[in-house]
């Protein structure tokens, strides 16, 4: 009986801790969202979204570092998302049992997990650099390079789950491999691909480091994506470090904007994937 | 396809032709992005060994054991950059590890159905928040709350035990070694929570079942069933997080101090690779210091390629274990 | 299909949009963030004077003096200047537009801007580590009547290449032999203890949030912040408490126009009002720039601002160079920057 005591007893220490450890983790959670919430909804306005970025000492808003991050961010999404379900293509439909796959596929997870840092150096040394001049077009094809490997990975995932009976039927019809890829393994995977799509945007959303040296800040507004452009990580990462009250407002405020932004994306997705369960 | 039977020849005709074509060249398409992805991934690494060639030929191996960086003289060291990674990723794992398992084990042993979902995802919104919010966090709310009330007490505790007065030594600054270690053990959590949660999941529930039949307690169960089947994928959870750790930038870049110094106190400021880059990349004037900071990202990028090749195999083998694709 | 075709319209549309150029490129800048606070204000004021803007981003003199030999931006900004061989070798010509100093900052409870006092020594001593608290001997022997409290010194400087950096350095240099052998003088040095932080601004910001913290910060950020300053003694002995007065005292026996580049220094200058850690901030172009007509509106901007941009820094305690300065400067540009065919790019107005 003693021994049996002791067992609960271990147990129940045991159990105590993790649900301790999960009440610890949830705290974390409160408190970054509280205090962002707290922090940012205060310099919340309208101009925020009208203005631009001010002068040490001026009131103003965040315009040019959201129009930024959009055209960026899509400009990254247009170049990386044909490039990676491409390459995904080929590792879940054609190279399905070659030896490229695995090469490509280690590769890749490297790439996905590489310091952005290291990304932003690179497109420095073959983008700014020899041009000569910072530029969005860097700091998207910085984003894009983040954005490769997060859409193949899912891409292929998702491909690779689509039944094969689905595509020997197809073929038994007639199709061509092209077309049983294109309208079979496509459609299917469909939501999942672009589960994919939105899970890159979301993780690049708050990438500041490979923006550093590509498209380096813009205080003011600028559609051109040929000399430097503002970003809301750059500018936050500006603003916070600066000892004015109205830049650390807007900072949070931008901090805000991109999480809110996040986690909109990451319901989405969640939406889409359990409705796709669900079917 | 030249064919002896009598089949309807109109069908192949010039519709057969493009849909050939499309296929090869459909192929063609893909194939070339994937080598793409890999040339790119190529591509990086002759850059940065390109960029870091200066530094080696001029400093030679001694720049890994070196501690100084002086831009003055032109003397750099990858010393202080690599002890502040190591040590602040080794603090983060210290404090995440246990808490994400303990988390995990708590999501798929312990929690009632109903709460199992809302409690993943509120912890899942934590990968959510992007790095330069974890940032800006620990800077002002973290910081000031460690310098004034938690670091004097740490420092007063100690002061007297001798081994880890040393340790926990200095002036009170609030950011520093120890409070960029905290951050990235809140960033690198969820990861470890995540791939946890699905690796104890794996556990056969039939051996569960017969655990919980024979009197085992829940405790016992995760101890001596679950865990064993899961050795292998907690460590390669383990080393993915360590590879995230290593190579996060905004946070670290916040909260860590910026001093390019070897400090005996955890509560010391230091610096690491990522943050050391992101400081001074943009006005390292002269070709030695650009090239010194070139190759401390080259050292990030080889220290980081071999955690995650690790992490890698041994999900590898974790998933060949169970039968699962990884 | 319909969707098919919505989605390559909007690709379209927005390709079209990537690769027009909607508004005139505006003039690109960047480096020190000594005079960002002033830059700031004038690219504004240009802006809404006459639609051009200039995008200076404060990344450091030592970012200013790499980005504009890199070619990668209009103009450089750096607070350490270049001497004439340096800028023999990459092309390029320096100009001077304003004057600030660099003031210690500090944070104690119970003293105000301008109660403590500190000399060159001390102050060396303090950034090498030597002297550990802020209730150490030396302090109070300059400071008998001030409240000192039994706090460590948390020593704050510049974590990015800094000009500011260089003008601090340059005087603890001066000021104090160990200084020299054990750091020297740069845009980025080994510091011997501290915490490290990015800008100027960022300086700031640590000290105002850290108990015991001191650090150096341009005039600007401190006035701009109500940051507790410390008054120093200089060359001369006296005491003097930080202001454009003191600065452009510093600045008296300058010889601007004589020295090539006009890469005058001026720490620790002699003068019984000259605050001991003045400078100048410099500009960087090009003599033969990759885009003329950019340098051209750049240059334009930097006539605009000797002319009309007096009153706007006195406001933020810079000191203004004087006419005959500005006068030699301009009559510079005309001479020695030149597009790729000769033809110079500045003709002065008057």
């Amino acid at each position: 009986m003693k021994r049996y005591r002791a067992r609960r007893r271990r147990n129940a220490v045991a159990v105590s801790v993790c649900a301790g450890a999960t009440l610890l983790g949830l705290g974390w959670v409160i408190l970054i969202l509280l205090a962002l919430l707290r922090e940012g909804r205060s310099g919340m306005s309208l101009a925020v979204f009208t203005e631009m970025t001010p002068p040490p000492g001026a009131a103003g808003g965040l315009l040019n570092a959201i129009v930024g991050s959009l055209m960026m961010t899509a400009l990254a999404v247009a170049l990386g998302t044909p490039l990676g379900i491409a390459a995904a293509t080929y590792l879940a439909e054609y190279g399905r049992h070659g030896r490229l796959r695995h090469v490509v596929r280690f590769f890749n997870d490297i790439l996905l997990s590489a310091p952005s840092i290291v990304i932003g150096l690179f497109i420095y040394e073959i983008l700014v650099a020899p041009l000569g001049h910072f530029s969005g077009y860097a700091g998207a094809c910085a984003l894009a390079l983040i954005v490769v490997p997060v859409v193949v990975r899912t891409t292929e995932d998702m491909l690779l789950l689509v039944p094969d009976p689905l595509r020997e039927a197809a073929a038994a019809l007639g199709l061509p491999r092209a077309a049983v890829i294109t309208r079979i393994a496509y459609r299917a995977a469909g939501t999942g691909m672009l589960t994919g799509v939105l899970l890159a945007i979301a993780r690049i959303s708050g990438e500041t480091a490979p923006l550093l040296f590509t498209a380096l800040n813009n205080q003011f507004i600028s559609v051109d994506m040929g000399s430097p452009m503002a970003s809301l990580p750059a500018v936050i990462f500006q603003f916070a470090l600066s000892p004015y009250k109205e830049w650390q407002a807007l900072a949070w405020t931008g901090a805000l904007i991109i999480t809110l932004a996040v986690l909109a994306l990451n319901v989405t997705t969640r939406t889409i994937a359990s409705a796709r369960s669900r079917k | 396809m030249a064919s002896s039977l009598p089949v309807a020849r109109p069908a192949l005709g010039p519709a057969f032709r493009h849909w050939r074509a499309f296929d090869c060249g459909f192929r063609l398409v893909t194939l070339t992005a994937t080598v793409a992805v890999l040339v790119l991934l190529v591509g990086i690494m002759i850059a940065l060994i390109k960029g870091a060639a200066p530094a080696f030929a001029a400093f030679g191996p001694h720049f890994l054991v070196d501690s100084s960086w002086n831009p003055v003289i032109e003397k750099f060291g990858a010393l202080a950059p690599i002890y502040g990674t190591a040590v602040t990723s080794f603090i983060a794992m210290l404090i995440a590890a246990p808490l994400g398992l303990g988390i995990a084990m708590f999501l798929t042993e312990i929690c009632p159905t109903r709460l199992r979902r809302p409690i993943s995802i509120a912890i899942e919104l934590l990968a959510g928040i992007p790095s330069i919010i974890y940032g800006m966090w620990g800077l002002f709310v973290l910081a000031p709350v460690l310098q004034n009330t938690v670091q004097p007490v740490l420092i007063g505790l100690f002061a007297r035990v001798p081994g880890l007065s040393a340790l926990l030594a200095g002036p009170p600054y609030g950011i520093g070694v120890l409070t960029a270690g905290l951050i990235l053990a809140i960033m690198v959590l969820p990861l470890i929570t995540s791939v946890a949660c699905d690796v104890f999941a794996t556990a056969p529930a039939v051996l569960k079942e017969a655990a919980y039949g024979v009197g085992a307690t829940t405790w016992e169960v995760f101890r001596h069933v679950v865990l064993p089947y899961a050795r292998v994928g907690v460590i390669g959870a383990m080393m993915l997080a360590t590879g995230r750790a290593l190579g996060e930038t905004m946070a670290v870049t916040f909260v860590v101090g910026n001093a390019h110094r070897i400090s005996g106190s955890l509560l010391a400021p230091g610096t690491t690779i990522s943050a050391t880059i992101a400081n001074e990349f943009t006005e390292a004037v002269g070709e030695r210091y650009g090239a010194a900071l070139m190759a401390l990202a080259l050292i990030l990028f080889a220290i980081t390629f071999v955690v995650l090749a690790a992490a890698r195999l041994l999900l590898l083998h974790a998933g060949q274990q169970t039968g699962q694709r990884p | 299909m319909k969707l098919r075709t919505a989605v390559a319209v909007a690709m379209a549309a927005s390709i079209a949009t990537f690769t027009t150029s909607a508004n005139a490129a505006d003039i690109s800048g960047a480096g020190a963030t000594f005079p960002y606070p002033i830059y700031a204000k004038w690219a504004d004021a240009y802006k809404k004077e006459t639609g051009i803007g200039l995008n200076y981003q404060s990344i450091g003199s030592g970012g200013g003096i790499k980005q504009i030999q890199a070619k990668t931006v209009t103009f450089g900004a750096s607070d350490m200047p270049l001497q004439a061989a340096d800028l023999e070798k990459y092309g390029l010509v320096q100009f001077p537009t304003v004057l600030g100093g660099d003031v210690p900052v500090a944070n104690l409870d119970g003293v105000k801007a301008g109660e403590l006092h500190l000399d060159g020594k001390t102050l060396g001593k303090i950034f090498l580590g030597d002297i550990k608290r802020w209730d150490d001997a030396a302090i109070k022997k300059l400071n008998p009547q001030v409240m000192l409290p039994a706090q460590p010194i948390v020593v704050v400087h510049r974590s990015d290449g800094s000009g500011t950096t260089f003008i601090w350095t340059d005087y603890l240099s001066k000021v104090s032999p160990d200084w020299k052998a054990k750091v020297g003088a740069s845009t980025a040095v080994e510091w011997p203890v501290g915490v490290g932080a990015k800008g100027n601004a960022g300086i700031a910001q640590n000290v105002m949030n850290t108990k015991g913290a001191i650090g150096y910060v341009e005039y600007a950020y401190a006035k701009q912040n109500s940051m507790m300053t410390i008054d120093m003694v200089n060359h001369d002995g006296k005491t003097v408490a930080p202001s454009a007065a003191a600065f452009a005292a510093a600045a008296a026996g300058a010889d601007w126009i004589g020295t090539p580049g006009f890469s005058v220094i001026l720490t620790d200058q002699p003068g019984a009002e000259a605050w001991p850690i003045a400078g100048a901030t410099f500009i960087l172009m090009h003599k033969q720039p990759r885009d003329p007509a950019l340098a051209a509106e750049a240059l334009k901007f930097f006539a605009w601002a000797y002319a009309k941009g007096g009153t706007m820094a006195a406001d933020l305690d810079y000191v203004p160079m004087p006419a005959a300065v500005a006068a030699a400067v301009e009559a510079m540009w005309s001479r020695d920057i030149r597009d790729s065919s000769g033809k110079p790019l500045y003709a002065p107005s008057k």
